[in-house]
């Protein structure tokens, strides 16, 4: 009997080391994302070089065991991106699935990785949905989010006496909610919102809703929507002198990717908000060029936001001392951020990491003397200003 | 103020001139399909691409040679015809003995390549080209400022597409194209070589939707995505139209380009399917296309 027992504990230890708790001897990680659509600048194959970054700063190995980053592209579709996480899951020992660019694709992919206990961290995606009524436990939200993008640019634009608006807004769940969050806070703020028209999603003419925004009167108008359309939205403005006319443009989710594809000469002046900006600071400009020599583009907050949500999970796996979902996210949520992307950032409840945002306006051509030098940040929102307070975000972990 | 449907007249008639003027875009590029399917038999999935390579050889014209907008609106076109051509006899020509399924397959395999060529070498962004200097600023109509270019873009595509029509129903050469669309054999009996005329025809249909992507390379981001949006607005185009009708494929053109601007008013949402619910009434009740020939 004794000789059984002690065979049990022999092949328990061989089978389970007795430090490091890896499943599978490797901690692998998987980028989901576009790589092929609208979004594979603002995202793409860029995101998966951030986080091989984050693998090489860490030293390449976490508790002893390697670390490996596979991406692949989701083309925009939820059934595709759940039918690579369930693949990845089942059969590519991955740990945890991070970027989903595309919010349906990340509460997919979320909700999917939830049932099979795996950790995400979406960077790419904006619906607050993700830390609100769908959040789990294993799930975090990292580079930004609607509120965040309502509270920068739709709080500086009322300010600055911008106080009537009207809204183009993309005809699918992220443009409403885009548009929604930032009514309200224009609203409270005294604002009103002169009215606004929904445009299919890939829609490469806005003649016609510019105008009606024209013949609306308001003072701004919102661009509640992403990507190819923002850029078109905003070309085609300069072209029927809105802006001449005196309206300002809201640019609601835009990042440097989309200013460099647009240009400075059609983008300047426009007022947005990002949660990164390379040039802000001597670690950000750092990281910037390490970035710019492997990729050829400055990083955005996708891009730095992965590399910030790689560096934590592996942080949170080594605190941890093993790659199990629940310890690892119990350590993620109780470990502080401070990277190149967040500084002394702090992870609520509900999974949202809570950093500092920044208001930029993009600069004149004229202005701008190096390359991809494109902002000038015209103020810093805390954390706790831009983002739910966890505890009134709808999330249900949190009221429990 | 006079209203229609309780929108101001003045609202009407700025959405009609918008929606002549992505008319004339739907019409410049419904017309080189309809050429194609016309004399080749072939529906050239590939018309998107050529578009898009209209304004990228715009683009890269102005980035590396410093050419300005009017070179490129001669040079770009007869570039991206000249790939056309180069195609059609290489490739394309070795397809027509076979199904039409070959053709849209061999085609819609090409605008996968080239699409997928220029979104690895240019991103998915895409670049911004400037509006020419001489036709920048608007002019104010009364019910609508009109940017002089999106002027300039109705006027150009109407003669681009007159002189189209003249060249096929009026001269010598295109009463040889249309002859041959009846009897190829019989037509090359006469010593007309034809293998030449639809080398050329391909040619011309490409020629066309170069020259409508560097009409549009000003007004639209210049990205690899373009063509691949309006292409499927296109195919309906010719079909309400009625498949190789070239007359048909211009009216239409416009007609929907239209239809889709009032839809912008009254239903927003709407816009973007406007068209194909026009395609499938036209389709219930006239099988054979406005203008086509019942077969």
């Amino acid at each position: 009997m004794n000789k059984l027992i002690m065979t049990t504990a022999l092949v328990a230890a061989g089978a389970a080391p007795a430090f490091a708790q890896v499943s599978d001897d490797v901690v692998k990680i998987g980028i989901l994302n576009d790589q092929s659509g609208v979004y594979a600048d603002f995202g793409g194959l860029s995101s998966y070089e951030a986080a091989l970054m984050a693998v090489e700063d860490f030293g390449g190995t976490v508790l002893d065991m390697p670390v490996e980053v596979i991406t692949a592209d989701h083309q925009n579709k939820a059934d595709i991106a759940s039918n690579i996480a369930r693949q990845w899951y089942d059969t590519e020992q991955v740990d945890s699935i991070m970027e989903l660019t595309t919010s349906s694709v990340a509460l997919a992919v979320q909700a999917l990785s939830n049932e099979a206990g795996k950790v995400t961290i979406t960077t790419g995606a904006a619906t607050t949905e993700l830390t609100g009524a769908q959040c789990a436990p294993n799930s975090f939200h990292w580079a930004y989010d609607t509120h965040a993008l309502a509270v920068g640019t739709g709080g500086a634009l009322v300010e600055q006496g911008g106080d009537s608006w009207f809204f183009l807004t993309a005809d699918y769940a992220f443009g409403y909610s885009l548009e929604e969050q930032t009514s309200a806070f224009v609203t409270s703020q005294g604002g009103t919102v002169a009215g606004s028209v929904r445009h299919p999603l890939t829609n490469p003419d806005f003649s016609s809703f510019l105008l009606q925004a024209q013949a609306s009167g308001a003072k701004v108008i919102g661009l509640a929507n992403a990507g190819l359309d923002t850029q078109n939205a905003i070309k085609q403005a300069a072209e029927f002198g809105i802006t001449q006319g005196g309206q300002q443009l809201a640019a609601l989710l835009f990042t440097l990717s989309e200013v460099h594809g647009l240009g400075l000469e059609a983008a300047q002046g426009l007022s947005l908000t990002e949660s990164f900006y390379w040039n802000r600071d001597e670690a950000s400009a750092e990281f910037g060029n390490r970035f710019f020599e492997r990729t050829g583009v400055m990083p955005n907050m996708v891009h730095a936001g992965t590399y910030s949500a790689v560096l934590s999970y592996l942080k949170a796996i080594e605190a941890a001392g093993t790659d199990e979902a629940s310890a690892v996210s119990a350590k993620l949520k109780e470990l502080p951020v401070d990277d190149v992307f967040a500084q002394g950032g702090t992870v609520g409840a509900n999974g949202r990491l809570i950093k500092d945002v920044y208001l930029m306006q993009v600069k004149a051509p004229g202005e701008s003397d190096i390359a991809w030098d494109y902002y000038n940040v015209l103020q810093t929102i805390p954390g706790a200003e831009a983002y739910l307070d966890p505890a009134e975000s709808g999330c249900p972990l949190v009221q429990g | 103020m006079t209203t229609i449907f309780g929108y101001p007249l003045v609202v009407w008639m700025g959405q009609l001139l918008l929606g002549l003027i992505n008319g004339s875009f739907y019409a410049m590029l419904s017309l080189g399909l309809a050429v194609i399917f016309g004399l080749l038999r072939v529906i050239n999935f590939a018309h998107g691409a050529m578009y898009m390579l209209g304004a990228f050889v715009a683009l890269l014209m102005a980035t590396y040679l410093g050419l300005n907008y009017w070179v490129a609106l001669f040079v770009a076109p007869l570039v991206v015809a000249l790939g056309g051509a180069i195609v059609e006899r290489t490739m394309l020509s070795r397809l027509y003995k076979l199904d039409h399924l070959y053709g849209l397959l061999f085609t819609f395999g090409l605008a996968l390549l080239i699409e997928g060529t220029f979104r690895y070498l240019f991103g998915a962004s895409g670049q911004p080209y400037p509006v020419p200097a001489a036709l920048s600023g608007g002019v104010n109509l009364g019910f609508m400022f009109l940017p002089i270019y999106r002027g300039w873009v109705i006027i150009a595509s109407l003669i681009a597409c007159l002189a189209v029509w003249l060249l096929i129903e009026k001269t010598k050469l295109g009463s040889y194209l249309r002859a041959s669309t009846e009897n190829p054999v019989l037509v090359q009996s006469f010593g007309v070589n034809v293998p030449l005329l639809l080398t050329l025809t391909y040619a011309l249909g490409a020629g066309l939707a170069g020259l409508a992507g560097v009409l549009a390379a000003p007004i639209y981001q210049v990205s690899p995505l373009m063509g691949t949006n309006i292409i499927i607005i296109v195919f309906a185009v010719v079909v309400v139209g009625g498949m190789g009708s070239i007359l048909g494929a211009i009216i239409t053109g416009y007609m929907l380009g239209i239809a889709e601007g009032l839809t912008k008013v009254i239903y927003p949402e709407a816009s973007n399917i406007v068209i194909f619910v026009i395609m499938a009434i036209v389709l219930i009740l006239r099988p054979a296309g406005l203008f086509g020939k019942d077969a």
